[in-house]
């Protein structure tokens, strides 16, 4: 037997060996428990049993305006919205809010994009595609984030 | 020539002219039970129909805005305190209460004609039923809406900035009323364009 047969033959035996050893690696893996800081939002409870549902958090009636945290930021709502139809027929918050009424009622403007249809085109009333405020801007209750972050806003919104 | 009138039938007139002083007091008697049957029934009826149950016992007003109802604080609160279909929609003091019922009476003929009876005839009215509401709100400087809500028992202090500011301006100077900025707080809109505010 030369070199080059019993190397030739060492061929399927590691390939046989590589394949056995790759099972176990990984059959291993399936079996680990996962990390201890790893944990769904719902919490430990097994998937068959429904866990207690936390209490709801209240929309403060009024709140000092939230700060914003990123460039171009939709701001948030800082009242209740309870009851405020905002449908095809009426948009409660245009009562106030519309450029029309902002001055009698002293709230904030709707923001100058919201009459660019998404062409870019200047139109004469609040663009349809932003007439349901509720998908970009929404009120805040004081609740705890529920999975830790670092985000800090951009240099240019810091407060000092 | 005279006829002879038979002797009982003067009897009988004279006792038709000049009943027993008692007949009198059974007549009395009788007005007065009788008024109280008719009273007591009357407003009993009128009572009965100034319920939530009565009003949601037809489809017409149970399917639709009674449902839309249900979720507004009228409804539902922390106080437990609710307002149900009269308290806003039928005066509460006697004179403008009949009137209000004989006006509605008409609502019958448009339950017979099935006027509303569909969600798309319902949505098709809902302007006009809503503006009539409006303006008979507007009319009586919505009276409906002061038997709970008192202007005088009002703390600024307690309401918010812009509610503070239009109640002790606006609604404090008579200049507009309570309908003329919370429309839809207990149903959902009709169509809004062309309403002043909206």
């Amino acid at each position: 037997m030369n070199r080059r047969t019993v190397s030739l033959l060492w061929l399927p035996v590691s390939a046989i060996i590589l394949y056995l050893a790759s099972i176990t690696v990984l059959q291993g893996a399936d079996n680990q428990p996962p990390p201890e800081e790893v944990e769904s939002l719902r919490g430990a409870a097994p998937v068959g049993e429904v866990p207690a549902a936390p209490d709801l958090k209240k929309y403060p009636k009024e709140q000092v305006p939230m700060d914003l945290q990123f460039v171009g930021q939709p701001p948030l709502i800082p009242h209740s919205i309870r009851g405020y139809q905002i449908t095809a027929n009426s948009n409660k918050c245009l009562t106030c809010h519309a450029w029309e009424n902002a001055a009698s009622t002293g709230a904030p403007r709707i923001g100058i994009s919201h009459f660019r249809d998404r062409d870019g085109k200047v139109l004469a009333d609040v663009s349809p595609s932003r007439y349901f405020c509720t998908q970009c801007h929404v009120p805040q209750a004081n609740a705890k984030p529920l999975v830790p972050n670092t985000y800090q806003p951009v240099e240019s919104l810091k407060k000092p | 020539m005279k006829l002879p009138i038979p002797e009982f039938l003067k009897r009988y007139w004279h006792f038709l002219t000049r009943p027993l002083a008692l007949a009198l007091w059974i007549i009395l008697a009788f007005g007065f039970f009788a008024g109280i049957i008719f009273w007591g029934g009357f407003n009993t009826m009128m009572e009965m129909s100034n319920t939530e149950a009565f009003c949601t016992s037809c489809h017409e007003m149970r399917d639709t805005v009674f449902q839309e109802m249900k979720t507004t604080i009228h409804f539902s609160n922390r106080s437990g305190v609710r307002a149900s279909c009269p308290d806003c929609h039928v005066p509460h003091e006697w004179t403008h209460k009949i009137v209000r019922k004989v006006q509605a009476s008409k609502e019958l003929w448009g339950k017979i004609t099935g006027k509303i009876d569909t969600p798309r005839k319902f949505e098709e009215h809902r302007l006009q039923m809503a503006m009539r509401e409006w303006d008979r709100m507007k009319k009586n400087d919505s009276r409906e809406c002061r038997n709970c809500h008192n202007f005088d028992s009002m703390d600024f202090s307690l309401q918010s900035k812009r509610a503070a500011h239009m109640h002790s301006t606006a609604l404090a100077s008579g200049e507009l009323t309570c309908i003329d900025c919370h429309k839809g707080i207990a149903h959902k809109l009709p169509d809004m364009s062309g309403v002043p505010g909206w």
